[in-house]
């Protein structure tokens, strides 16, 4: 079976939520919609306090090419555009605040009924552009951006991202399941827009439901890969690599070696968005972890608060970290007065006995940290200089190859957090070279 | 809602940390210390129990003395203990050990900062020193006896590579040296250090460790490999001045040497080409020693001087990053 080198294999803790079906989260009485739920250039609201907006009406427009907008994800009130803290960057962001009217009217001439493979590529890259697609496996990426590779970059491969290889989650994993047809027709959407005639989809192989009923569903021209289970065969290089053998150059894209790749979810969202013309105001989450009563796999609108959502799945057990992702690489809450947002592909509560709560000691150099790095770096040697904050030591150690997918981390018998070193010395390096542009 | 805590991903760890890796070390050295006791006896329970109390006394001492955090439980004194009593005659007095375990600990270990930062295996260091300071107690080996039949009076005698050694020296030729089984050595039957004396024990803890992943296969395979190979050479071209690669493989402190010390990580590289090239540079430092050297064995110099070459073997050996052009 397909694989890349190094990576781990932690326990999968799948069992908790995907034999979950899907269920709808009732429709909250108030929704908090961060206005920065992508990464690159800001978008700004273009809503105010006291104004009427209908489900899916734009509440912000985007910035830039790298940007996104958010939309309503019903209609109602705009009651207040407040600062509240992000999950992402633990910062005060601008967030904004609507009161739903219970009526969950949609804007006029939604949804949309049209035939997307009849639609330009143009026409098609612009509905998902303004329907503010994001990679929705947590990296939120704009969709868009990711479909416009410059002229120079041919492109022969597709992959649909459906590895899930985050230990609990099962999101991808049920939309698959459940779903196929709209998975598939964002596969095709996007075929036609990169001009392919040929796409991947890739499952590892942990999930033989998802991937037996894929290979029934998908048209010749698609192919169903299923993948070793091995952290972190989801990440995009590895993935790449796992399948075409290719190495994505260091510093560089996917589209660097001809490939693009697109999460389950997001193929989902570009179906809506071309045929329906629908905005992304709505994902599937997993709920999940011992620290959570009933772990359940939710359809839930982005912006709806997260202590509903906890309330909603029996309440909270013992929890000692509430995670936004999977184990791995998602970021823990200091609170849960946050949303959930376009890239929250789960909400994961965790209890003291499976998480990771203790000091940590000297390298022993073990050598398990290198087994383990998928980049093939020396992560012992970053968490040293992390530890003395060297950063342009580093930076002569390929710290800005590190995407840390934490796999280091998990391994290190002397429980060194090397992936909290390495962020530290990126923000050092971000810094100084902030600074010395300044300068 | 009740306190939740904030850290940075990953949320979730492997249970095995840095206790557990020494523990499944200690229990794969088991099987040589039981030979060790069942052929030299209670003094071989005493030089274990002297050594792994001494360390860990010791190294606790020196990090309150430091105002330091007391890391003993984390098991690497212990171990250090252990290895260091496997590496001496078995009839070691209480001092000698005691004064062994001082070394191995502050000058071996703590004055470079502790665990992880020694560039010496800190049981070797003691060994040498002592092998260098204290000659006649270090080169005085009880001869082995069946636990059950200990008399009074020790029997002291050569180990087998020392008695080639002197065979060489007083006749120029290894014809000279008694006849050896090789079975007594694969056993544990011979003279030695108390824990090198069987190689059997010593593979099986090895294997054990292997298995366990605790090691890699490469050190170990490559250092015997070495030596198996450039003894061979020397065996047959000339049979008369060299001894043959079976007796060099199971005789002295080799299996010992390439399964648990030269294995240790804080010393050894940290890629497998690394591990490969330390191993190799164990291997013919070795037989250099046995050779040609004045010393009969040479295991733990051979390790020592490659410690010292594990910084550069690291920085030679850098993985190729994914994606480098």
């Amino acid at each position: 079976m397909k694989t890349f080198k190094g990576g781990i294999h932690p326990p999968e803790e799948k069992d908790l939520v995907k034999n979950n079906p899907i269920v709808d989260f009732p429709l909250s009485s108030t929704f908090y919609v961060y206005i920065q739920q992508h990464l690159g250039a800001p978008a700004k609201p273009v809503v105010k306090a006291g104004d009427e907006v209908k489900k899916g009406q734009a509440l912000s427009e985007p910035l830039g090419f790298v940007s996104a907008p958010v939309h309503a994800p019903t209609s109602g009130k705009v009651k207040t555009i407040a600062k509240m803290v992000h999950p992402v960057t633990g910062l005060l962001a601008p967030c904004i605040v609507l009161d739903a009217d219970g009526n969950d009217e949609w804007a006029e001439g939604l949804p949309l009924k049209r035939d997307p493979f009849s639609m330009t590529r143009e026409e098609l890259i612009g509905a998902i552009s303004s329907a503010g697609i994001v990679g929705m496996g947590g990296a939120t990426f704009p969709t868009h951006v990711k479909l416009s590779p410059p002229k120079d970059k041919t492109i022969d491969v597709f992959i649909v991202n459906g590895a899930e290889c985050e230990p609990y989650l099962s999101s991808d994993h049920r939309l698959m399941l459940e779903e196929p047809e709209r998975v598939i027709g964002g596969t095709m959407i996007a075929m036609k827009i990169l001009g392919l005639n040929t796409a991947t989809i890739a499952v590892e192989a942990n999930k033989p439901d998802a991937i037996k009923l894929l290979q029934e569903k998908v048209p010749p021209e698609i192919k169903v890969e299923p993948l070793k289970v091995k952290y972190p065969q989801g990440a995009e290089k590895q993935l790449i690599n796992a399948l075409t053998g290719r190495e994505v150059p260091a510093g560089g894209l996917p589209m660097d070696v001809g490939a693009v790749v697109q999460n389950a979810g997001t193929c989902v969202a570009i179906y809506d968005a071309c045929a329906k013309g629908l905005p992304l105001i709505e994902r599937i989450t997993s709920v999940t972890g011992r620290g959570i009563r009933q772990p359940k796999n939710i359809r839930v609108r982005v912006g709806t608060p997260v202590k509903e959502v906890i309330d909603f799945c029996g309440g909270l057990n013992d929890a000692a970290k509430i995670i936004f992702g999977g184990p791995m690489m998602g970021i823990a809450q200091f609170s849960d007065d946050i949303s959930i947002m376009k890239g929250t592909s789960g909400v994961l509560v965790l209890t003291e006995k499976d998480t990771n709560i203790s000091n940590y000691g000297a390298c022993i150099s073990c050598g398990r940290c290198v087994e383990a790095c998928p980049m093939c770096l020396v992560p012992s040697t970053l968490s040293k200089l992390g530890e003395k904050s060297m950063w342009e030591k580093a930076m002569n150690n390929d710290l800005l190859d590190c995407f840390e997918c934490g796999s280091c981390t998990y391994v290190c018998p002397a429980n060194r957090p090397i992936v909290h070193f390495i962020k530290h010395l990126k923000a050092l390096q971000r810094a100084a070279s902030a600074k010395k542009k300044g300068a | 809602m009740k306190d939740i805590v904030v850290s940075s991903s990953p949320h979730v760890h492997s249970p095995e940390d840095t206790p557990w890796i020494m523990r499944q070390v200690v229990y794969a050295l088991i099987p040589g210390a039981l030979v060790g006791v069942y052929f030299f006896g209670i003094p071989a329970i005493t030089v274990i129990a002297v050594a792994v109390v001494s360390c860990v006394v010791i190294e606790a001492l020196w990090q309150k003395l430091t105002k330091k955090d007391i890391t003993v439980t984390d098991g690497s004194a212990a171990l250090t203990g252990l290895l260091l009593a496997m590496n001496l005659p078995s009839g070691s007095p209480w001092w000698l050990v005691v004064l062994g375990s001082l070394i191995a600990i502050i000058i071996g270990k703590q004055v470079y900062g502790g665990l992880g930062n020694n560039p010496f295996n800190p049981a070797l260091v003691a060994r040498v020193f002592l092998l260098i300071s204290f000659p006649v107690h270090m080169t005085t080996w009880p001869q082995p006896r069946s636990f059950f039949s200990q008399a009074a009076d020790t029997v002291t005698g050569a180990t087998p590579l020392g008695a080639l050694k002197t065979a060489i020296f007083e006749h120029g030729t290894i014809t000279a040296a008694p006849g050896l089984n090789l079975m007594d050595p694969f056993l544990g039957n011979v003279g030695g250090s108390l824990g090198e004396i069987s190689a059997l024990a010593l593979i099986l803890g090895g294997i054990y460790l292997i298995l366990r992943r605790i090691i890699s296969w490469h050190i170990p395979v490559f250092y015997i490999g070495t030596v198996a190979v450039i003894t061979g050479i020397f065996w047959l071209m000339n049979p008369d001045a060299y001894a043959d690669p079976a007796f060099h493989l199971i005789s002295g402190g080799l299996m010992l040497g390439a399964f648990f010390m030269a294995t240790d990580m804080v010393t050894s590289p940290i890629t497998y080409k690394g591990k490969v090239l330390f191993a190799v540079g164990c291997g013919v430092i070795t037989v250099v020693i046995r050779f040609w050297g004045g010393y009969p064995e040479g295991v733990s110099f051979a390790i020592l001087i490659m410690n010292a070459l594990v910084p550069l073997i690291n920085k030679a050996t850098k993985p190729g990053k994914f994606g480098a052009q």
